[in-house]
């Protein structure tokens, strides 16, 4: 194990030899973490390696089988949530934990609602809300909104007022910006250093390496649910000594070469002059067989939308999409999955997958009728189909028979991945194809959408980093406030040019 | 259903070497298989076994041979097949995260469709076929009326089917005009009455239903489609599954069983009155959830349902054989959906 020299403050918190069993699964096997007050801690490791798992035996989620956690020194039991909430631990879970029906206001105060006397203190609760939302940077949420109509990203927001509403000592945020575009990563490093200003520490979940060195000041590393790497200063390590630990090898962190299509290549998808009423209008693209068209914008700029609705999945107000040629059904998903188009969308929890049924049936949601003869299921040959494609994206644990609900947050996107590969798409919309997913696992998700481009598939791509966008499409749509403000090869434009569109679009 | 505890043979290899990406999982060697007796789905079915037998302990205990005699256990068959043809259909129902609760309406509704002096003068000219298709297409009609208004006008399936409820039962009193129509069409008595080798005609249907049922949610698209609609509404809509049309089929299908059921009754009773069915709907969701079945959807079992139907039909019986009080034996019934369904919360955790 690589450790650093010992720091001179007393830690905070400290997790030692936590030992956590799953059934068929070892998720962690003695780990060790020590938080110093007014820090920002990175916690480092691949999909499945037992970030998630980790924080929450300290969020009080899940109940260790051995070791011990220790709060300034003295050792402390953590039995339940409510307990870590005591203990000045909050929690953002990776997997959004809001409830769609309540309010923001709500939700924050959810479970420690302010009261007097019994009677709920609706007004101050809203101001408070509020004070946290504008410090947030977010006075646009109010406080009465109903959660189930904000963007997955309104969500992460209110889930980090929550974190907030809470007078924590540690804030523990599990992947916190997968879900979110630069300028609000902007936005939440601001409200970290501010914490951490004030002496709170963070806990800080992140597969970026970029964000990693912009913001935090040591790190743990974790491989197959142990510690291998312990409170290394982020200024001395370099990023490859952090993915040979992190994954045991060296990896590229490269693009695959892009060879767009030439002119003569067949259009496979052509959308013309969609809207939907409020959000965007007038989109048009075309892509041909073999090329990757990536969508940049911000968060709220209408990707995901545009994404849903050319898929069918919103009934557009205006416009026509037509694959091969032949025009579908306006608001039908039906008729875009028989023409061959796949979406992988934005929210797997609540969008993509059904958490209590084995991963191979979810990997054949859409396919399943394909293996069945006579409207009797072939489960072998789903199984088998199922394994191949989860072997491909190196699925881990590999086995297909576990439910779904029991991989971790980047197994689970690939999972939904495969459900596309299985089915073998004429036409792929991909939403955020490697949110949470680890630096190697990127770089063979990448491998594979151009593969799949390269067997004659069209792809269109939306994803809130803009150097993912820029490396692996050949052609770039910016929108901007529903509209597209730019379109153009990938390689004649850089971030900052992407940026300066995106600014002048929303000014316009 | 399936064995979520079986551990991936692949991950029981050390991660020894770093370099031969062996690196599959942090998981541990062994699966933890058997460590449980009644988890997994198997185990929860273990489960309602046991009671069922405790149940004909308690049943010979204190009834003796009246309890524990072929005719005996023919009378708790026929009893629960109405009961259990309903219930196979509710099953669909509740896995989708649905509820029907017309049934027992639609029930009596088709029992004295396909039993009114009409329709019996047809039987007697074209045979037992009129009243049977009659009853199966008044159920299939209401399950259909039901889907539609539940999938495509997004009514509360709760409502929706209260809704049925209420204007079926007044449907079939007004058919009716609160007789009792007595069938006595010679050709419909041969065919559903009586036994065919030992066993009544009404116990054979139910086995068939249920058999069909278990095929039709296992092993068939249409019941993987139930299930991923009951898991993941919008997950199973994205991945292209047309749910609205599948929640009609559904709805559809709990119609039929519930014509099924009444051609049932018409056999066993002879009689079609708009009282037929009354209050069953609470059995059978009873015995559905007993079962096993969620009813937050997106898990179901056949072979749970007909334990849970067997369960209540032999409770009934060994409080009539023993002449106590049909309100004890409410209370009765009260309690064991309570344990139950703590009981597989109790399992259901422990397997996950
Ligand atoms: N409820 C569960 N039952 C069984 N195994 C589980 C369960 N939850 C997690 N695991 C397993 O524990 C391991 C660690 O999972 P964890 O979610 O902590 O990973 P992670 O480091 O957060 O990964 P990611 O970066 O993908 O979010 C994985 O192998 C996962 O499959
Ligand atoms: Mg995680």
């Amino acid at each position: 194990m690589v450790n650093a020299d010992p720091p001179v403050t007393v830690p905070l918190l400290q997790m030692q030899g936590i030992v956590k069993e799953f059934p068929g699964a070892r998720a962690l096997d003695g780990v060790d973490l020590e938080i110093l007050p007014g820090e920002v801690h990175c916690l480092l490791g691949q999909n499945g390696a037992g970030k998630s798992t980790l924080i929450k035996v300290l969020a009080g989620a899940h109940q260790p089988d051995e070791g011990q956690i220790l709060l300034d020194g003295e050792p402390i039991s953590i039995s339940d949530p409510v307990a870590s909430l005591r203990h000045g631990v909050a929690t953002m879970y990776q997997e959004l934990d809001v409830v769609d029906g309540l309010t923001v206001a709500e939700n924050v105060y959810l479970g420690h609602e302010l009261a007097t006397l019994g009677f709920s203190q609706r007004r101050e609760a809203v101001r408070r809300t509020r004070e946290i939302l504008r410090r947030l940077g977010h006075s646009e949420i109010t406080p009465g909104m109903e959660v189930g109509r904000l963007s997955a990203a309104g969500k992460q927001i209110v889930s980090m007022a929550r974190a907030l509403s809470h007078d924590a000592r540690v804030i523990v945020m599990d992947e916190p910006s997968a879900v979110l575009d630069s300028e609000e990563v902007g936005n939440l490093f601001r409200v970290v250093k501010e914490l951490t200003a004030a002496g709170v520490a963070v806990v800080y979940i992140s597969h970026r390496l970029e964000e990693i060195r912009e913001i935090g000041d040591r790190i743990t590393v974790l491989k197959d649910g142990r510690t291998v790497g312990q409170n290394l200063p982020v200024s001395e390590t370099p990023t490859a000594q952090l993915i040979t630990l992190m994954t045991g090898r060296s990896v590229e962190y490269v693009f695959p070469d892009s060879d767009a299509p030439a002119e003569g290549t067949p259009v496979v998808l052509e959308v013309d002059g969609l809207a939907l009423r409020g959000v965007f209008r007038d989109v048009s693209v075309q892509v041909r067989a073999g090329e990757i068209v990536g969508l940049a914008g911000l968060v709220g700029s209408g990707r995901s939308e545009i994404l849903e609705t050319v898929y069918g999945a919103r009934r557009a107000s205006a416009g026509t999409v037509r694959v091969d040629g032949k025009r579908l059904r306006a608001g039908s998903v039906a008729s875009a999955v028989d023409a061959g188009i796949g979406l992988a969308p934005e929210e797997r929890k609540s969008q993509g997958l059904l958490l209590d049924e084995p991963v191979y049936r979810n990997i054949t949601l859409s396919t399943f009728a394909r293996f069945a003869r006579g409207g009797f299921l072939d489960e072998r040959a789903e199984r088998t189909a199922a394994q191949e494609q989860a072997d491909a994206l190196d699925l881990r644990p590999a086995g297909v028979d576990r439910a779904a609900r029991t991989l971790s947050g980047g197994n689970q996107q690939k999972a939904m991945l495969a459900r596309w590969l299985v089915h073998g798409c004429r036409v792929l919309l991909l939403d955020e194809p490697t949110r949470g997913v680890d630096v190697g696992a990127r770089a063979e998700i990448y491998a594979l959408v151009r593969a799949l481009a390269d067997q004659g598939a069209a792809v269109l791509v939306v994803s809130s980093e803009i150097p993912e966008v820029l490396g692996l499409a050949d052609r770039v749509l910016v929108i901007s406030e529903g509209r597209v403000v730019h379109e153009g090869p990938a390689v004649s434009i850089d971030e900052h040019g992407v940026l300066d569109l995106v600014m002048e679009g929303s000014v316009a | 259903m399936s064995e979520q505890e079986v551990g991936d043979p692949r991950a029981a290899v050390a991660p020894s070497d770093e370099s031969a990406r062996v690196e599959k999982a942090g998981a541990s060697a062994g699966s933890s298989r058997g460590r449980h007796l009644f988890s997994g789905s198997a185990g929860r079915n273990l489960g309602l076994v046991v009671a069922l037998l405790l149940l004909c302990v308690v049943g010979f205990a204190t009834a003796g041979e009246r309890f524990a005699s072929v005719s005996n256990l023919m009378t708790i068959l026929s009893l629960g097949s109405v009961l259990g043809v309903v219930s196979i259909g509710m099953t669909f129902v509740i896995t989708t995260g649905g509820i029907d609760l017309s049934v027992g309406s639609v029930l009596g509704l088709a029992s004295v469709w396909a039993s009114t002096l009409a329709t019996q003068q047809m039987a007697d000219q074209y045979g037992w076929i009129v009243m049977v298709v009659c009853a199966l297409a008044v159920g299939l009609a209401a399950g259909v009326i039901n889907g539609v208004i539940i999938a495509y006008g997004n009514v509360v399936a709760f409502i929706a089917t209260l809704a049925m409820l209420v204007a079926a039962r007044g449907l079939a009193e007004l058919i009716a005009q609160r007789r009792t129509q007595i069938v006595d069409v010679a050709s419909f008595n041969d065919t559903f009455k009586g036994n065919l080798v030992g066993v009544p005609k009404i116990v054979w249907i139910f086995a068939l239903v249920a058999v069909a049922g278990w095929f039709l949610l296992n092993r068939t698209t249409f019941g993987r489609r139930t299930v991923a609609v009951g898991g993941n509404r919008e997950a199973a809509r994205l991945a292209g599954i047309n749910v609205k049309r599948h929640l009609v089929y559904v709805y559809a299908l709990s119609g039929l069983t519930a014509g099924i059921a009444a051609v049932m009754i018409l056999a066993r009773t002879s009689a079609g009155s708009s009282t037929n069915g009354t209050l069953l709907e609470l059995d059978v969701i009873a015995a559905v959830v007993v079962g096993g079945t969620l009813l937050a959807g997106g898990r179901g079992t056949i072979v749970g349902t007909v334990l849970g139907v067997l369960i209540f039909t032999t409770l009934t019986n060994v409080f009539i054989l023993n002449n106590l009080d049909s309100s004890v034996q409410q209370i009765a019934k009260g309690a064991i959906i309570v344990v139950a369904v703590l009981l597989q919360q109790r399992l259901a955790r422990r397997s996950t």
